[in-house]
Parts: structure tokens; C-alpha cells; sequence
């Protein structure tokens, strides 16, 4: 299997869908002759030309919207919103928009879009864009939210999304864009709201996704020290939910720790408690814990960013909190 | 800052402990060391000392209350602090901290039933059975409070496993039962939980009266319950002549007084004969490990000795009691039982011992079965030495002789002595009270 990075596994994921079907095309702010803020469309502009690689004006409302536009009409849009953080410009189109007009038009019109870009905190890039929104999505009804972790996922991931006939809203942590690892060649497809053990284990369950499953695996390391073994669950599609695969490994574990960069309040990972109370309550051999951002705007400040962002002496000690 | 100051951990086996008496008041200076209080541990009453500077701000147990192990007893600050927060905070949270149940005396005219229940019969002496007031006594649970904690999948376990978590203690966070405390729960948690549930609750009659018991009762309920359910037990008895022993331990002490030297009890002798047969069968000498899977081998012959209290007994342990001399024994005994009635025993006086001594011949008991004190390995029941009509054969005549004889009867643990081994430990003991010589070489 070739070793590639996110970005590239991202831009392979696009270019296999717009080689196989013809209403794809790739929308956003320089994402054609600049080949991308990230360089996730590199190439891509000279492989398809501007009919279909096409760069927008700084208007993310405009642009979401024009991307709802084409996909109620039988063109499949990804629109690549330069981060999330630019996200809050367009919710409308998204919210009330894209997640909606399915049901508001009795399912005369689809809305098969993916709108994707960078999330989360990178290296000091201040309170306004070190953002985790998922919450805000996953509570939208009409769309679906995926957060992978890793380049075969990204590939997997973004394939299956364009493919979908509901608008999904990708979510892809900046910090990971750098990451390599093993991609499957050609047709490799991972279905939407299925969940992936990234690391089988038997005494604690963590809940993690995106950038921080990574975490989760420096924190099972240093656990593993003490003979601790932790199992770690991602479910990489957050909307909709894999909670069996959840249920099951904490029926397992009778543990459970959710990680998450997102701050605490009303967050997804609360959802998760949520639905580990309901159906696992007697499986529970502790009080579920959560590791989160600091319940504050993230600081552009190295020292106290570090300070905010979940890390690994944090989930350590979540994970030894349940096994008290 | 003001602080909590919680019951601590004043015996290696203490879940609780009553504050037997304030040394110091509210308002006291308090310097590192300085002794706070007298608490009533489930096997002494232990020094409660400080290691903190401040004021004792409030006490928040009263004389008498049980508090169970790091529940706040008191509160330590600076001068005219403010403790208001620290109160709430004691007030709302979760401490179990009770007022321990003054006696309950049975109300007088009106007798008293127990709940309907289909098997149980209604004193037949109780004309108003149906409008009679009932007694509602608590279920006293293994944690000393109504509520158990524990986690719902301790709880699920438990159901499932048929034990009643009221038998089971919690290791979780703030004592919670958790899963690990299910399924190491011994069995016989396991085979008493349906009678536990189904038992009728204590009936008072007129004139009886509910007392609360005192720690040192309460933890010997529990591990003789556990004790007696789980170690297979056998009996082995031996009649010993105890003439020789007699006339011998006369002569000694005849001999010591002169010197100013101690008194030898016959418990002595049987103490030194025991120590001394726990040397020569080293492999009786040994104890189950807790995992089932190893034998622990004692290279040490720690006797432990029971001595009757008046809430109670309580076992000091005396060390090397093979090593040491029938005067050093005496006086060690002596000190031990001392202390013990005055509850001044250390926690390591009075644990780790490889086998128990148990007398009760002072009382004129001729024979009885003791219970083993686990992890020991077996215990001598000791009767009294009396004189009894034997036949004894001389010169190949059998003739009848009243001689001081004296019945001896060791339990075993059957899991790690077999009778044929039990035998032989039994019959070294016997060998060093025929021959007392042999208890000072």
C-alpha cells in the first residue's frame, strides 16, 4: 500500500470522483491557481480546468450558496471553505439551506454536497481560528458531519461523502494535513457512520476523533507502561453516530473516557455520555470522563494554548481516574 | 486556609471509627503532634495526633458518633477564620457521618412484630398483633450507613451473581463498590445473600433492648463469619497427662520467686510446647495465599493469644515464641493481655501472627472447638487441667490413678494441614508437656 500524506490522500479522494462522474466539480477560495490555502487541490486546476476546479471571491455565503444551488440542480459540488472558522459567514446556506430543503420540498430536491476544509487549533492561531464546531453541526438535522483521523480514512471518508445524495459537512484538522500513512489504491470506499478501533484494548474505552485519536495513542503508550490497556474507538463519521461500536467496547471495557478538542459545554462529546449512560448504565463500572479544550476561547499565546488543548497527561489521568 | 480534617486510618483494618473523647476543644491552638482525640478503632482505642499547625476551628463529630474513614471529623484553620463554605460543604455532601444509634429500648405496652411476612409467626402473647407499632430496625449494611455505593455494573454483577452488596466492600472512589470487589467477593457472600434477603429483621420483644456494637465486636462478627464459612475446618483432640508438667512448673516458679524471677502459667508452658511443635512441623506453619494458588511458608513462629475483653477478644501476637524462654514468655503474655484490656495494643501487636493459642480452662471448660484466625493455619483450644480417673498400666497390670490430665483440641485448616499433619503438630505439643524438660532445652 503507498504511504501518502492527508493532503494527498484528500486531493486523490477528489480527483477519483471528478475522473469517475462528471457533475463533480471543486469550488473555494484558491483552490485552482494557487492549488489550495493547504495545497489540498494541488494540480488539480491543470487536470480538470476551471470549468471545474473554480477559484470563488472572498464570500463564503455566496459561494455555499451557489454550491446548494448546483447540487439541487444534479451537479455534486465540494466546496472547500479555506477553515471551518470562515464556516460561521455561510451557516445560513448551510444550516438553513443545504440541511434542510430535502425535507422543506417533500424530497423533490437533493442536495448531494460536501462542504470541507480545515478545523480545529493549529500552532497559535488565536481565539477566532482555533474553532471546533462540530457541535454546531452534528446538531443539525439534515446534515452529516465526518472527522477523520487518518489518510486511508481521509480517502475513504471524502469518496463516500461526494458520493452521497445529503449534504456532509468534512471537517479536516489542519494540524493533520502533514500526516502520512498507508492509503489503499483506487476504489477504496469507507461507509459514512461507521466507526474504526484504531487500538483494541481491554481496560478503558476513549472515545476519540480527528487529530485527537492520535492523542489517544500517545496517551495508550504511556498507559501501556503501567499495564494499562486502553481500546480506542473512532467513529470517524460523528453524524450519523456508530454507537454500537461505542456500546460494545465499553460493555467490554466497562470504562469510558471521550476525548475531544472541542470546549466541554453542550459538545459532542457530551452526546456521547449521553448515549453510554442510556444503554450501557449496567455496564458502567465508573463515572464516564471527558478530556476537552479549557472551557475558555482558545489563547493565541504558546504557553497558555498548551495550557487549553487537551493532552497526553491529561487523558492519562482521566483514564486512571475511571480505574480508581 | 481552612481545612477538613478527616478520620483517619488508625488500624490496618478500620472502616470507621468512633471518636471515643476530645483532647482538645474548639478554639485550641493545635502544634504538629499535638494528640486531638481518643478513637475507638475495630481493635483498639488509638491516639488521634495531628501534623497540621492551626486552631481547631469546629469539631463536627461528637463524642460517641461513628465516622466512617476519611469522612471529616474537624475542622483546622487560622484564628477567626470564616469556615462557613467548609460547613455547607460538610453539610451537603457526602458524608455519612451519623450520630450512632443510642440504644432502643422496645416500647413497653405495645408488642412487637415483625413485618408481614407469609412464614413468620406473630408472637402468640401479642393480642393487638394488628394495630401494634413495629420496630423498624435499620439493616446495619457492611459500611455502617443505609445507603450503599456502587456502581451499576457492581450492582448488575451482584444481581447476577446472586451477592448481596451489603457484604461487600467498596474500593472504589469514596468507598464505591466497583466491579473488582464483586468478583473477588468471597463466596460465601455469595451463598448467605438469599438468606440475608429473606431474613426477617430482628424482633424486639417487650423488654428488649437494640444496642449498637462496639467496633471491636462488629469487625470480629465479620471476619469470624467470614473465618468459619470459608476455611474448611477439622478437630483434632488429645487427652496430655499434665503431672509432670505440673510437678515441673512448681518447681519453677518455687525456684523463680526466689530469684524475683516470673510466675510460669500453665497457658505459658502450653505456649512454649505449642511454639516449639510449630518449629519441629514447619509445614503446619505456613498459610493459604489469598490467591488460592500458594502456601506461604512462615521461616517465624508468631503465637497469637487470645485474650477476652469485656466488649470483645483480641489476639497480640507474640514474636519468635520459639526463640524465647518460659520467664520471657510469661512476662511478654502478661504485658500483652495488659494492654489489650486496656485497648493500648499497636495494630502490629496484634496481627501477623502463623497460629492461635486459646484458653479457656480458667473457666472450667474441659473441651471445646475454636475458630481458626485466618490467614493462620490453626488454633489450640486449650481446657482445663483437672484431675481425672485414669487407667494406667504397670509392671503389665492395669490399675485406675488419679492423675491432672488436660484436653487439648487444635483446629485446621484443612487446605493446607492434612489430618495426618495436624496429628503430628498435635502430638509435638503433647510431647513437650509430658517431657517439660524439652520446653527448656
Amino acid at each position: 500500500m503507498p504511504k501518502m500524506s492527508f493532503r494527498e490522500a484528500l486531493n486523490q479522494a477528489m480527483s477519483e470522483e471528478m475522473q469517475r462522474d462528471p457533475n463533480v466539480l471543486l469550488m473555494g477560495e484558491e483552490v485552482g491557481y494557487y492549488n489550495g490555502a493547504y495545497k489540498v487541490s494541488q494540480g488539480m486546476l491543470a487536470r480538470f480546468g476551471e470549468k471545474r476546479v473554480i477559484d470563488t471571491p472572498i464570500a463564503e455565503c455566496g459561494f455555499v450558496g451557489i454550491g446548494v444551488g448546483a447540487a439541487m440542480v444534479g451537479l455534486r459540488p465540494i466546496v472547500e471553505l479555506m477553515t471551518f472558522n470562515f464556516s460561521l459567514v455561510a451557516i445560513d446556506q448551510i444550516i438553513n439551506s443545504a440541511a434542510k430543503i430535502h425535507q422543506m420540498s417533500a424530497g423533490q430536491f437533493k442536495v448531494p454536497m460536501v462542504i470541507r476544509g480545515a478545523g480545529g487549533a493549529a500552532h497559535q492561531l488565536g481565539a477566532q481560528h482555533s474553532n471546533s464546531f462540530e457541535a454546531v453541526y452534528c446538531n443539525t438535522p439534515g446534515l452529516k458531519v465526518v472527522m477523520p483521523s487518518t489518510p486511508a480514512d481521509a480517502k475513504g471518508l471524502l469518496k463516500t461523502s461526494i458520493r452521497d445524495d445529503d449534504p456532509v459537512v468534512f471537517i479536516e484538522a489542519e494540524l493533520l494535513y502533514g500526516e502520512t500513512g498507508e492509503v489503499p489504491e483506487g476504489e477504496y470506499l469507507i461507509p459514512l457512520g461507521k466507526g474504526d478501533i484504531k487500538r483494541p484494548g481491554k481496560d478503558c474505552t476513549i472515545v476519540a476523533y480527528s487529530k485527537m485519536v492520535g492523542l489517544a495513542l500517545q496517551a495508550a503508550k504511556e498507559l501501556e507502561k503501567e499495564g494499562i490497556d486502553v481500546e480506542i474507538v473512532d467513529p470517524r463519521t460523528l453524524r450519523p453516530l456508530d454507537e454500537d461500536l461505542i456500546f460494545s467496547s465499553v460493555r467490554k471495557t466497562n470504562r469510558l473516557v471521550i476525548l475531544q478538542e472541542a470546549t466541554p459545554h453542550s459538545s459532542f462529546g457530551g452526546e456521547i455520555a449521553y448515549r453510554v449512560q442510556k444503554h450501557c448504565f449496567d455496564d458502567l463500572d465508573a463515572p464516564i470522563e471527558r478530556v476537552a479544550s479549557e472551557d475558555v476561547p482558545v489563547p493565541y499565546a504558546l504557553n497558555l494554548e498548551a495550557i487549553v488543548l487537551p493532552d497526553v497527561a491529561r487523558v492519562v489521568a482521566a483514564v486512571k481516574r475511571t480505574l480508581e | 486556609m481552612a481545612t477538613l480534617i478527616s478520620m483517619p486510618r488508625l488500624s490496618p483494618t478500620m472502616e470507621e471509627g468512633v471518636v471515643a473523647k476530645w483532647l482538645k476543644q474548639e478554639g485550641d491552638k493545635i502544634t504538629p503532634g499535638d494528640i486531638v482525640a481518643e478513637v475507638e478503632t475495630d481493635k483498639a482505642n488509638m491516639d488521634f495526633p495531628l501534623e497540621d499547625e492551626g486552631y481547631l476551628l469546629k469539631l463536627l463529630a461528637t463524642p460517641g458518633q461513628t465516622v466512617k474513614l476519611g469522612a471529616p471529623v474537624a475542622i483546622l484553620g487560622a484564628k477567626g477564620e470564616d469556615i462557613s463554605a467548609l460547613l455547607k460543604e460538610v453539610a451537603t455532601g457526602p458524608s455519612e457521618a451519623k450520630p450512632a444509634p443510642a440504644a432502643v429500648k422496645a416500647p413497653e405496652p405495645a408488642p412487637v412484630v415483625a413485618p408481614a411476612k407469609p412464614a413468620a409467626p406473630v408472637a402468640q402473647s401479642a393480642p393487638a398483633a394488628q394495630s401494634a407499632p413495629v420496630a423498624q430496625s435499620a439493616p446495619v449494611s457492611a459500611s455502617g450507613s443505609g445507603r450503599i455505593f456502587a456502581s451499576p455494573l457492581a450492582r448488575r454483577l451482584a444481581t447476577e451473581a446472586g451477592i448481596d452488596l451489603r457484604t461487600l466492600k467498596g474500593s472504589g472512589p469514596g468507598g464505591r463498590i466497583v466491579k473488582r470487589d464483586v468478583e473477588s467477593a468471597p463466596k460465601h457472600a455469595v451463598l448467605t445473600a438469599q438468606p440475608t434477603t429473606t431474613a426477617a429483621p430482628p424482633i424486639l420483644l417487650p423488654g428488649d433492648e437494640l444496642q449498637p456494637l462496639s467496633m471491636i465486636r462488629r469487625t470480629a462478627a465479620k471476619r469470624l463469619v467470614e473465618a468459619k464459612q470459608t476455611v474448611p475446618h477439622f478437630y483434632l483432640t488429645s487427652e496430655v497427662d499434665m503431672e509432670a508438667a505440673m510437678t515441673f512448673r512448681e518447681q519453677l516458679n518455687r525456684a523463680s520467686q526466689a530469684a524475683g524471677g516470673e510466675k510460669v502459667s500453665v497457658n505459658d508452658m502450653i505456649l512454649k510446647a505449642l511454639a516449639r511443635a510449630l518449629r519441629l512441623v514447619p509445614k503446619a506453619n505456613m498459610s493459604i495465599a489469598p490467591d488460592g494458588q500458594h502456601a506461604v511458608a512462615h521461616h517465624r513462629v508468631d503465637v497469637s493469644v487470645a485474650v477476652a475483653l469485656d466488649d470483645g477478644l483480641i489476639t497480640p501476637v507474640v514474636r519468635g515464641a520459639d526463640q524465647k524462654s518460659l520467664g520471657a514468655l510469661a512476662k511478654e503474655v502478661r504485658d500483652l493481655a495488659a494492654r489489650g484490656r486496656d485497648k493500648k495494643l499497636r495494630p502490629e501487636e496484634y496481627t501477623g501472627g502463623t497460629f492461635s493459642l486459646t484458653n479457656l480452662g480458667m473457666y472450667g471448660i474441659r473441651e471445646f472447638y475454636a475458630i481458626i484466625n485466618p490467614p493462620e493455619s490453626g488454633i489450640l483450644a486449650v481446657g482445663q487441667v483437672e484431675k481425672r480417673a485414669v487407667v494406667v498400666e504397670k509392671d503389665g497390670q492395669d490399675h485406675i490413678e488419679v492423675r491432672r490430665r488436660m484436653t487439648l483440641t487444635m483446629s485446621c485448616d484443612h487446605r493446607i494441614v492434612d489430618g495426618a499433619l495436624g496429628a503430628q503438630l498435635l502430638a509435638k505439643v503433647v510431647e513437650g508437656l509430658r517431657e517439660p524438660m524439652l520446653l527448656v532445652l
